[in-house]
């Protein structure tokens, strides 16, 4: 199961999710919907990995199917604070080489301005 | 021991010996008292001889009658009939034979008289045991040990009459009456057991009424006839003397009356009883499960019928609407659909609406209730809903033609078999759904066959190397794939893959990707040109958020030397026999599928590596880093690399064995939750 909180940062313009659990094939659909929603509400998206314990392919899949459109909406998104296993997932996949990956909110936040 | 047919054979045999018997001995009786001569036999003899002929005729009856069902009660009653007819026209007969010869020497004839006394006397006993058989079917038709304890004393007591009669005796003396008196207060008592007459339906009553009554004419004739014969003082014997046949008698009037009246006063109250018969009935109608090739209408069909026979409505439709299982009927009952759309809105107008559920509910067409309404025809309205799975899916309406036509009682048989038929709807439904499930089981057997085959089923062993292939699919089809090609006599392409996540769409991805492998694999491109012309062809087919992660190796064994690109791949495995090391091999590479344009060369990277004798190279699918504990600790890189290297030593089989056994005894079981697939090679130079 996954759960996912979602706040706006409201003086940076910057949406802020925290996704929290397992992502796996059957909760993959909520991370979409949240992805989808944040990408309607913002320009900016920071996502807080620290508390997601593990993603699977289709979790993957989620953020691979919105890369083409960050790109065409101009939409920046962050990911931060991600556990050691979880990069590694990313990075194995390759999906590091095509997104913004962060060690810590400030850095993150850094690369939004 | 004797079947059943050989005694009622045996018993008539025997029946017929002992009549002939008593009526020569009595009628030598007869004829030695006429000439004043004596006669030798005792007349217990003869008396015995009845006796042993009363004894044949109730065996013969009781095992030629059949036990009383609820089915055969009137055909009971019509054996007895039947018999009773038989023998009052025999007895009419000799009556009619007296008649015309009256005053004739002959029929002052002693011994003709005793002749057809005695032709009567076996009639009359056979009516007599037949009705007494008969009666105690009826007595004891739904028995209990204390009643069926007062019948064996009953019985008793009167058999045991038969061995007092064989003394004559008059039937004046005070023992005959005391006797008597006895057998019939118990044969009283047992007369109100009458149990079987609720199962009588209008009809069969007044058969019943109609055969009990002829019953009892027959015996007021034969009594009568006896009594004819009895004032006649050249009889030898005279049965009215009998305790025996006077008693059975005695207790077949009081149960015909008894029956008689009993019935005669159910008849009003038979309808209730009938109805309830076919609530039950139309009850367990309902309840029965829909037969292969019906349909569900067949139950609303069921339900409308039971309903407006219950209630005795005059008219009714029912109306389904549930799209999710695209079933659109309206069934009607004298009234037609045209007529419907004025009695809803009626119903909505009425002023005298008594909603009958609880629960709060804002659809005004859906609810339980009953109304009077302004309508020229139909006065009263009874409104049900029919629910499937707390889904309601569309109603029951039946209809009077007055005012509060719908009482308690109604309304709770109505509402029982509604409730029924949704019980049924839904057991149909669920029956429909496990047919369906079974059917898509049977596919994917087929589609593991099929997909099973996609794989190589045997790898061919090259002079370069040994190699050892293993997979598992999670489910009945998965997506992992691997694959092994020729390019020439010294270079051979080896593939793994694995599609982002599992069961029948990886497998169909898999399957592509088998296609894109052998339609690129003979154009003999190096791993780079590999990776973007299959990254180009998935792009146009794979979903939007599938990929494939691929490996793709070829081995050179002139050179010994081995190229390979990984795109988004788990990182291969190397053991150096050498250096007595493993390591992965790290090199950048994304998934197939992720970059749908043409910037993905950007992200392919390919590596060299030397290999040497007894080097192992391991290729893996995520199902086995990732397979996880109780603990949700995953298998890991780490410990693959750690059980390889203890067991690079041994040949590729074993290895693979090995590494398995080592999973699994890690995630403690041997049912992983994803696909998972091991290749080894053994470099042999």
């Amino acid at each position: 199961m996954v759960t996912i909180d979602t706040h706006s940062i409201a003086d940076e313009g910057v949406y802020e999710l925290s996704v929290h659990g397992e992502i796996d094939a059957s909760s993959s659909i909520y991370l979409e919907t949240a992805l989808k929603e944040a990408m309607q509400q913002s320009k900016k998206i920071l996502i807080d990995m620290s508390e997601l314990e593990y993603i699977s392919s289709a979790g993957l899949g989620v953020f691979m199917s919105i890369l083409q459109d960050l790109e065409n909406e101009e939409i920046q998104m962050v990911l931060f604070n991600m556990s050691e296993k979880v990069i590694d997932v990313f990075e194995i996949l390759g999906l590091n080489l095509l997104m913004n990956i962060q060690p810590s909110k400030e850095e993150a936040l850094a690369e939004l301005k | 021991m004797l079947s059943q047919k050989g005694i009622i054979r045996l018993s008539v045999i025997f029946a017929t010996i002992f009549w002939s018997l008593l009526t020569i001995v009595d009628l030598m009786a007869a004829f030695s008292e006429k000439n004043e001569i004596a006669f030798g036999l005792p007349n217990i003899i003869s008396n015995l001889l009845l006796a042993f002929f009363i004894c044949a005729i109730l065996i013969y009856y009781r095992y030629s009658i059949s036990k009383a069902e609820s089915v055969n009660f009137v055909d009971l009653l019509w054996k007895v009939f039947v018999f009773g007819l038989v023998t009052t026209i025999v007895t009419l007969v000799i009556e009619f034979f007296f008649n015309i010869l009256d005053g004739h020497r002959l029929t002052e004839n002693s011994i003709i008289i005793n002749f057809f006394y005695h032709i009567n006397m076996g009639l009359i006993i056979g009516f007599v045991s037949s009705t007494y058989v008969v009666w105690k079917r009826l007595i004891l038709y739904q028995k209990t040990k204390s009643l069926l304890a007062t019948w064996q004393i009953y019985e008793y007591l009167l058999l045991a009459t038969l061995i007092y009669d064989l003394f004559f005796h008059h039937y004046n003396e005070p023992s005959f009456i005391a006797i008597y008196a006895v057998l019939g207060i118990i044969g009283l008592v047992l007369s109100f057991n009458l149990k079987w007459i609720a199962y009588l339906n209008f009809k069969q009553k007044w058969r019943s009424l109609l055969f009990i009554l002829l019953v009892v004419v027959y015996i007021w004739y034969f009594v009568r006839t006896l009594m004819f014969y009895s004032d006649k003082s050249i009889l030898i014997r005279d049965l009215l003397d009998n305790v025996f046949i006077l008693s059975m008698i005695t207790f077949i009037v009081i149960y015909a009356a008894i029956s008689f009246l009993v019935i005669l006063f159910n008849l009003p109250t038979t309808s209730v009883f009938e109805r309830k018969l076919d609530e039950a009935v139309s009850f367990q109608r309902l309840s029965q499960s829909i037969p292969a090739g019906e349909s569900e209408e067949k139950v609303y069909e069921i339900l409308m019928e039971s309903a407006t026979s219950a209630v005795f409505s005059e008219a009714a439709w029912i109306e389904i609407r549930d799209e999710s299982k695209n079933i659109n009927v309206t069934l009607t009952d004298r009234i037609e659909k045209t007529a419907i759309p004025k009695i809803k809105s009626a119903v909505e107008s009425s002023r005298f609406k008594k909603i009958l559920n609880s629960e709060f509910d804002q659809n005004n067409d859906q609810i339980k209730l009953t109304a009077n309404i302004k309508h020229p025809d139909y006065k009263s309205v009874l409104q049900f809903p029919v629910n499937v799975k707390g889904e309601k899916i569309g109603k029951l309406v039946l209809l009077k033609e007055v005012n509060d036509g719908f009482n308690k009682e109604m309304i709770d048989i109505i509402d029982t078999f509604v409730n029924q038929a949704n019980v049924s709807i839904e057991n149909f439904r669920l029956l429909q759904e496990a047919l369906t499930n079974e059917r898509y089981q049977e596919e994917l057997k087929i589609a593991n066959r099929v997909q099973r085959q996609l794989l190589p089923d045997k790898l061919v062993q090259h002079e370069a190397f040994d190699i050892h292939a293993f997979t598992q699919a999670a489910d009945e089809v998965g997506g992992d794939y691997y694959d092994i090609f020729e390019l020439d006599d010294h270079r051979t392409a080896l593939i793994i893959g694995d599609v982002s996540g599992k069961g029948t769409s990886a497998a169909f991805h898999m399957a592509q990707m088998k296609g894109i492998f052998h339609s690129l694999v003979h154009l003999d491109l190096n791993p780079e040109d590999f990776m973007v012309y299959a990254n180009d062809a998935l792009s146009r087919c794979l979903e939007q958020t599938s990929f494939i992660t691929v490996s793709y190796f070829v081995i050179d064994s002139q050179t010994n030397k081995a190229t390979f690109a990984r795109a988004g791949h788990c990182p291969s495995l190397f053991y150096s026999a050498k250096d007595s090391q493993a390591s992965y091999f790290k090199n950048k590479g994304l998934g197939l599928g992720i970059l749908r344009n043409s910037k993905f060369h950007n992200y392919v990277q390919v590596n060299e590596f030397e290999f040497a004798v007894n080097d192992v190279l391991v290729l893996y699918t995520d199902g086995i880093t990732e397979a996880t504990n109780k603990n949700k600790e995953q298998y890991g890189s780490e410990r693959l690399l750690k059980t390889l290297t203890q067991n690079a030593e041994l040949a590729p089989e074993a290895i693979q064995q090995s590494l398995i056994n080592d999973l699994y005894s890690f995630c403690e079981e041997d049912k992983l939750s994803d696909d998972y697939t091991l290749l080894i090679l053994k470099f042999r130079k």
